[in-house]
């Protein structure tokens, strides 16, 4: 232990006692280290935004919609689903808790004195609010007495509210949604947005209401929402589901399912599993600019061990064996690269910080403490690779040769 | 204590071959005081780094306080070299960027000994050479006499029981030399062993011994009439 202290603290010596050069030496790890915890900062805090809004939406939450292909849309035989569906869900499958049909409503723009927006209109039920993890902040949901009196009733994001200029209380205000008088009765909580998209760009009307104004289905679609009463029985009631909705939409055994069943968190997964893919090509390209910072440790360090030969030689005569001076410039090319890999590391977080402010509505970087971890062990373990050669030959170096060096 | 039987030397320089030392025969014993005199190239150096263990013979025996070294590994040699012996250059060899302190500790590194240990020991050894004002400084911040003191101290902070010393005065203007030699006959009356190369005979009058060597071979090795009496 003592030995690895003692030639710690010359190699800490020996560097110091060339700054400049030590610096430039390991500028490449400096570098490489910096670009790769300024991206991975970056990615973590997008995609750490991404998982935090999107856990509001429950891993109990499944999602029933209609599958089309290319093919639907050039043909026109656009799959749909039907009120069976939904009664399918309600009614013959057992394990799930609630299910909230949503149906889109393209009614036009939505006007409010003489100001007009474009927001998605989308008819639901009261289970919507629990189902959809949505919350007012003002005034209330849909109820279902809303939903069985078909009232023209409005629930509205924040992003309407503001874009019409409403009063920060709108309830009780009267918006015109297409041709129909609705009366605003909630203000939905903010959520932000996810891709640059707002979420918070939306109105709630009762499903029965969207149902009939929308008339035809033509122009419409429905996507249904439910959750599941015990959230390990998850993939039985997906199966089970499966099978009753084929049945429902009598589909031929073997014929592909004409729709599909989601879980709220397959985004997530699917994100995550980009922000994993572009990790492992980042961790490429950190490896080959490790390699070239190291590289550049070995050519300065075999330079070095020239220049010092006349030292090494009064140190073998002072009785230093073999593995006393590999040790020490072991340890110098390793503390070398660590302290760029460091230095990399803070001026990484730095810019990672600098580059998530300056971007608006950007989420704040954040760099796990393992990917700083093993940013600073592999700095050091290049440095200890990239300086094998250097250190054997210091090591392997004749004492009178060495000595008589000019 | 030193015993050297049939030892030759040679340097092969591509196809040329160099005969440093072409068979000598030496016997030194403990406590004793051996000027080594000759010719520059008559291998005097090739003679003090084979007996300092810095090099190994091409043939013949070389024992050291009993024990044969040509059985010794390079890991033992180094050992040898750090317990064993002290040597001191004509060019001083201290290491630029350390303090005097630092340079004088440097070979109890290699003993594994603590660092306060160490550091008791070399400021003792520098108060013995008369340095302890000089604890800090470094080489370039000391004269020549000074530098060559220090070199002195960092020889014999491990005890060893022979001191080499080759052409140690050979930087070092006349006055400065004598305060070294001084350092050296002090040493010698304390007991220490000292071997050292030297052209000049005032420095050779110094010592007990006189040994002349000449193109690689002892051609006279006499007691100090001076020194004897
Ligand atoms: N490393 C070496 N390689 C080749 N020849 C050497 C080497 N060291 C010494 N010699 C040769 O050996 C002879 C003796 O050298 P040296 O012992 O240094 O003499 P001195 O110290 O008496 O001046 C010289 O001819 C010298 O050129
Ligand atoms: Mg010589």
């Amino acid at each position: 232990m003592n030995v690895f202290v003692e030639a710690f603290s010359a190699a800490l010596a020996s560097l110091n006692a060339h700054r400049l050069r030590s610096f430039l030496t390991t500028l490449g790890i400096l570098i490489g280290t910096m670009a790769v915890i300024a991206v991975v900062s970056v990615l973590q805090g997008f995609s750490d935004s991404i998982s935090n809004q999107f856990s509001d939406l429950g891993s109990n939450t499944l999602t029933l919609a209609a599958k089309n292909d290319p093919d639907n849309f050039r043909t026109g035989q656009i799959n749909r689903l039907t009120f069976e569906d939904v009664g399918a869900l309600r009614y013959k499958i057992s394990g799930i808790e609630r299910v909230a049909p949503i149906l889109r409503a393209p009614l036009g723009a939505t006007l409010y004195k003489g100001r007009a927006v474009a927001p998605q209109i989308q008819g639901a039920t009261e289970e919507a609010q629990d189902v959809l993890g949505v919350d007012t902040s003002i005034g209330r949901f849909l109820t279902a007495s809303d939903e069985k009196n078909s009232r023209r009733v409005a629930v509205i994001g924040t992003d309407v509210n503001d874009q019409l200029r409403m009063p920060r209380d709108p309830v009780g205000e009267y918006l015109l949604i297409g041709r129909e008088w609705f009366r605003v009765v909630g203000l939905l909580e903010k959520r932000g947005e996810i891709f640059g998209f707002s979420q918070d760009n939306r109105i709630f009307i009762p499903f029965s209401v969207a149902r009939s104004l929308t008339g035809t289905f033509e122009r419409s679609s429905m996507e249904v929402s439910f959750t599941v009463t015990n959230l390990a029985e998850v993939n039985q009631v997906r199966e089970r589901t499966e099978r009753t909705i084929r049945a429902t939409r009598k589909l031929p055994p073997g014929k592909a399912n004409d729709f599909e069943i989601k879980a709220a968190d397959s985004f997530v997964r699917q994100f995550n599993s980009i922000t994993a893919t572009a990790t492992a090509v980042l961790a490429g390209i950190v490896g080959i600019s490790l390699l070239v910072g190291g590289i550049g440790i070995m050519n300065i360090m075999l330079v070095s061990v020239t220049e010092r030969t006349r030292e090494i030689g009064i140190l073998k005569a002072l009785g230093a064996t073999r593995r006393d001076i590999l040790i020490q410039f072991l340890l110098e090319a390793a503390l070398l690269s660590l302290l760029g890999g460091l230095i990399g590391i803070v001026l990484g977080l730095l810019t990672g910080m600098g580059i998530a402010s300056l971007i608006p509505n950007f989420p704040p970087a954040h760099v796990p403490i393992w990917v700083m971890i093993a940013a600073a062990g592999f700095s050091a373990i290049v440095g200890v690779v990239f300086g094998i050669a250097p250190a054997s030959k210091a090591a392997a170096l004749d004492p009178i040769e060495a000595l008589r060096y000019e | 204590m030193i015993e050297l039987k049939g030892i030759v030397k040679r340097y092969v320089l591509g196809d040329e071959t160099v005969l440093a030392l072409a068979g000598v025969d030496l016997f030194v014993a403990r406590n004793e005081y051996v000027a080594l005199i000759g010719p520059s190239g008559s291998g005097k150096s090739t003679l003090m780094n084979l007996i300092g263990c810095l090099d190994s013979p091409s043939e013949g025996q070389y024992i050291l306080n009993g024990r044969d070294t040509s059985a010794l590994s390079e890991q033992e040699l180094a050992v040898v070299r750090n317990r064993e012996i002290g040597f001191v250059f004509q060019s001083f060899h201290l290491l630029p960027r350390q303090s005097a302190l630092q340079n004088v500790m440097q070979p109890l590194v290699y003993r594994r000994m603590s660092p306060s240990e160490r550091r008791d020991r070399a400021a003792q050894a520098l108060r013995n050479v008369g340095l302890s004002d000089r604890l800090d400084h470094r080489p370039n911040q000391l004269s020549g006499g000074q530098r060559q003191r220090v070199a002195v101290a960092r020889a014999l902070v491990g005890e060893p029981s022979i001191l080499l010393a080759d052409e140690p005065t050979g930087n070092l203007d006349s006055r400065t030399s004598s305060e070294i030699m001084g350092l050296f006959d002090a040493l010698h009356a304390l007991g220490q062993t000292v071997v050292l190369v030297t052209h000049e005979p005032d420095i050779a009058a110094h010592c007990q011994r006189t040994i002349r060597v000449f193109d690689g071979l002892i051609v006279e090795d006499h007691p100090n009439p001076a020194r004897a009496a």
